[in-house]
């Protein structure tokens, strides 16, 4: 008698207001979702409208400057871009030739497992960490000084995780049958990488290079640590010159600054004329960021629809 | 002909064996390469100490952990790190308070309910918003949030720890969102179609099956997004105020661990000075502290690893 003390009623009262609990959770969900992006996108809006009233040639080619209306971003970009070589010159390399070991040649043991467990520890370590990692190696014991070799050294550390761990994912989606073909016509291990693992993994190793590089374009913490200065009125030497050997390295070890320090210096000035220019840097940087993820993206996209296996 | 077979098979067994050793060379190159992740691990370990080894021949650990004064740029200089603990800790309560419920919710919502399509285009946005440099997050703190907070609460300083931790936790949303989005994914859909078979409506399938059978996935985002506010550098630096301040009121302005080295180091102290080399000290307690995070994270998720 008990098992019936439900009335049908009562079921299909309990069962529509379980299901206006739903719809509840739904708006709920939906306006935290766009309440969030509601927000950033107001932001982001009204970072490009303050700084509106700097964009213009002068700005880009002109040096910081004591007064804000004369300052611009010169050398901070200047800067920026060849921090951005030495670190894809170093982290390209470095990674990919570590997610080939662990992904084709490393034995399944202890050994392999400890670098697998560093690399993932790193992509946790906070950026300010590797300023002072950086600060006591690079600038202390290797004498580099607080240079453009430094910065770019740092960064390419920072990004190694990330281009590892794309470069692994994109080499573990060729298929096996491929690597088996060739090892079956007597190539050897490095053969069967180099010819045939490789070309195909293009793709994904460049997306993560550039999602990389967009990260650290945005880094800030660590330059600061190691010691980059924020008024840098002169560019480094001209890697290209007119006489023998035409190419010099000097600007490797020049001082330098970067867009998000010369960000951060006009932020924390009392002044409002130097807020606008904040707001142009940080509208540039930001769209230098989405523009590279917006590359990356499109790569990933291009190499799938080529490659039918 | 017997004869030129046999000089061409010598031939291909002498490439096959210049071509193996060739491979033996190229395989210790590309583990020189994979033992750089763990040269950068012993070598921050190696630097955060040694480094810091100066500091503490003049100041002593139990002045560093019980002193409640940092001071290190005064005259009357004091050690303490409690001041820099309080103002990050507080900070990322803060910040936390924000992005997990939010980013949760958000993760169930776009995991169980929203359509197909939505979820498409939402997941990209959410992974491009963390590629946003933080010094930008900095800006929208100063200059836009803490303005809105005063209207709200007039007496409210202008470098505040709650602006630099909402925004921080702004920040976090989309990654412990996007995070926990993928954890939930994995959950088999058997699993659920056993919920629904049981009469379960979405709501009561998300919150009782999917959700406990995602812990694992769920605790490791929000260690992570823990893990990022804690070590979270340029939104305080510029919002939250350079100075000491032993409080855990999110009202006031504080110096998180990582202000204080980025103050330092924007200075002009001399480099062998203690104040300078105090930013390792810092930054050790820093790293320890990231460190306990991640091992919390990593036992988390064995412990309650589901096997499916």
């Amino acid at each position: 008698m008990a098992a019936t003390a439900l009335t049908l009623e009562q079921i299909r009262h309990g069962l529509s207001w379980r299901k206006q609990l739903d719809k509840v959770f739904i708006a709920i969900g939906l306006a935290l979702l766009f309440g969030c992006l509601g927000i950033l996108a107001i932001l982001f809006f009204d970072l490009v409208r303050d700084g509106s009233s700097r964009f213009g040639w002068d700005f880009f080619t002109s040096f910081p400057s004591r007064k804000a209306e004369n300052a611009g971003i010169l050398s901070a970009a200047v800067g920026t871009m060849l921090i951005m070589v030495v670190t894809a010159l170093v982290a390209l390399p470095v990674g990919v030739a570590a997610a080939i070991y662990l992904e084709e040649y490393a034995p399944k043991n202890w050994f392999t497992g400890i670098i697998e467990i560093n690399v993932t520890n790193l992509a946790g370590v906070p950026s300010i960490i590797y300023g002072l990692l950086a600060l006591g190696l690079f600038v202390y014991q290797f004498n580099f000084g607080q240079s453009v070799l430094t910065a770019g050294l740092t960064l390419a550390l920072l990004i190694l995780p990330i281009v590892i761990v794309a470069t692994r994912e994109s080499l573990r989606a060729v298929p096996r049958a491929i690597r088996e073909a060739a090892y079956g016509l007597g190539a050897t291990r490095w053969e069967v990488t180099k010819d045939h693992v490789l070309p195909y993994s293009t793709g994904g190793i460049l997306t993560g290079l550039i999602l990389g590089l967009s990260r650290a374009i945005g880094e800030t913490a660590p330059i600061i640590t190691i010691g980059a200065l924020s008024f840098i009125a002169f560019l480094p030497p001209s890697p290209v010159s007119g006489e023998f050997p035409f190419l010099n390295f000097e600007w490797l070890m020049s001082e330098f600054t970067a867009m998000p320090i010369q960000m951060f210096n006009w932020v924390s000035r009392p002044d409002q004329a130097f807020q606008a220019n904040a707001a142009a840097a940080g509208a540039i940087l930001l769209g230098m960021t989405l523009a590279m993820n917006a590359v990356a993206i499109w790569i990933r996209y291009r190499f799938r629809k080529k490659i039918s296996w | 002909m017997t004869q030129g077979k046999t000089q061409m098979s010598q031939g291909a067994f002498a490439s096959l064996r210049y071509r193996k050793s060739r491979d033996r060379v190229i395989e210790f190159i590309l583990l020189l390469a994979g033992l750089v992740a763990v040269f950068t691990t012993v070598a921050i370990v190696f630097i955060l100490f040694y480094e810091s080894s100066y500091f503490f021949d003049h100041v002593s650990v139990k002045d560093f952990i019980t002193d409640t004064m940092w001071t290190p740029l005064f005259a009357d200089a004091r050690y303490g790190i409690m001041p820099l603990v309080a103002g990050t800790l507080t900070v990322t309560a803060v910040a936390i308070l924000v992005a997990i419920p939010v980013g949760t919710i958000i993760a169930i919502y776009l995991s169980e309910f929203a359509p197909h399509k939505l979820r498409e285009t939402v997941k990209p946005i959410l992974e491009l918003l963390g590629a946003v440099p933080t010094v930008v997050y900095g800006y929208f703190a100063l200059l836009m949030v803490t303005p809105l907070l005063q209207e709200i609460w007039p007496d409210l300083p202008g470098f505040n720890m709650l602006s630099a931790g909402l925004v921080i936790g702004l920040m976090i949303v989309p990654y412990v969102a996007s995070v926990s989005e993928d954890a939930m994914r994995a959950v088999p859909k058997y699993m659920r179609e056993g919920s629904y078979a049981m009469g379960a409506t979405k709501m009561q399938t998300a919150l009782r099956v999917v959700v406990p059978g995602a812990f694992s996935g769920l605790a490791a985002a929000y260690i992570l997004g823990i893990s990022r506010a804690v070590g979270e550098t340029m939104v305080v630096a510029i919002a939250a105020g350079m100075m000491a301040n032993l409080t855990f009121n999110p009202t006031e302005p504080a110096a998180t661990i990582t202000a204080y080295i980025v103050q330092v180091s924007l200075g002009d102290l001399p480099h062998d000075s203690i104040g300078y080399q105090s930013i390792f000290a810092a930054g050790l307690v820093l790293m320890l502290m990231t460190l306990v995070l991640n091992v919390i994270g990593f036992f988390l998720t064995r412990r309650f690893r589901e096997a499916y």
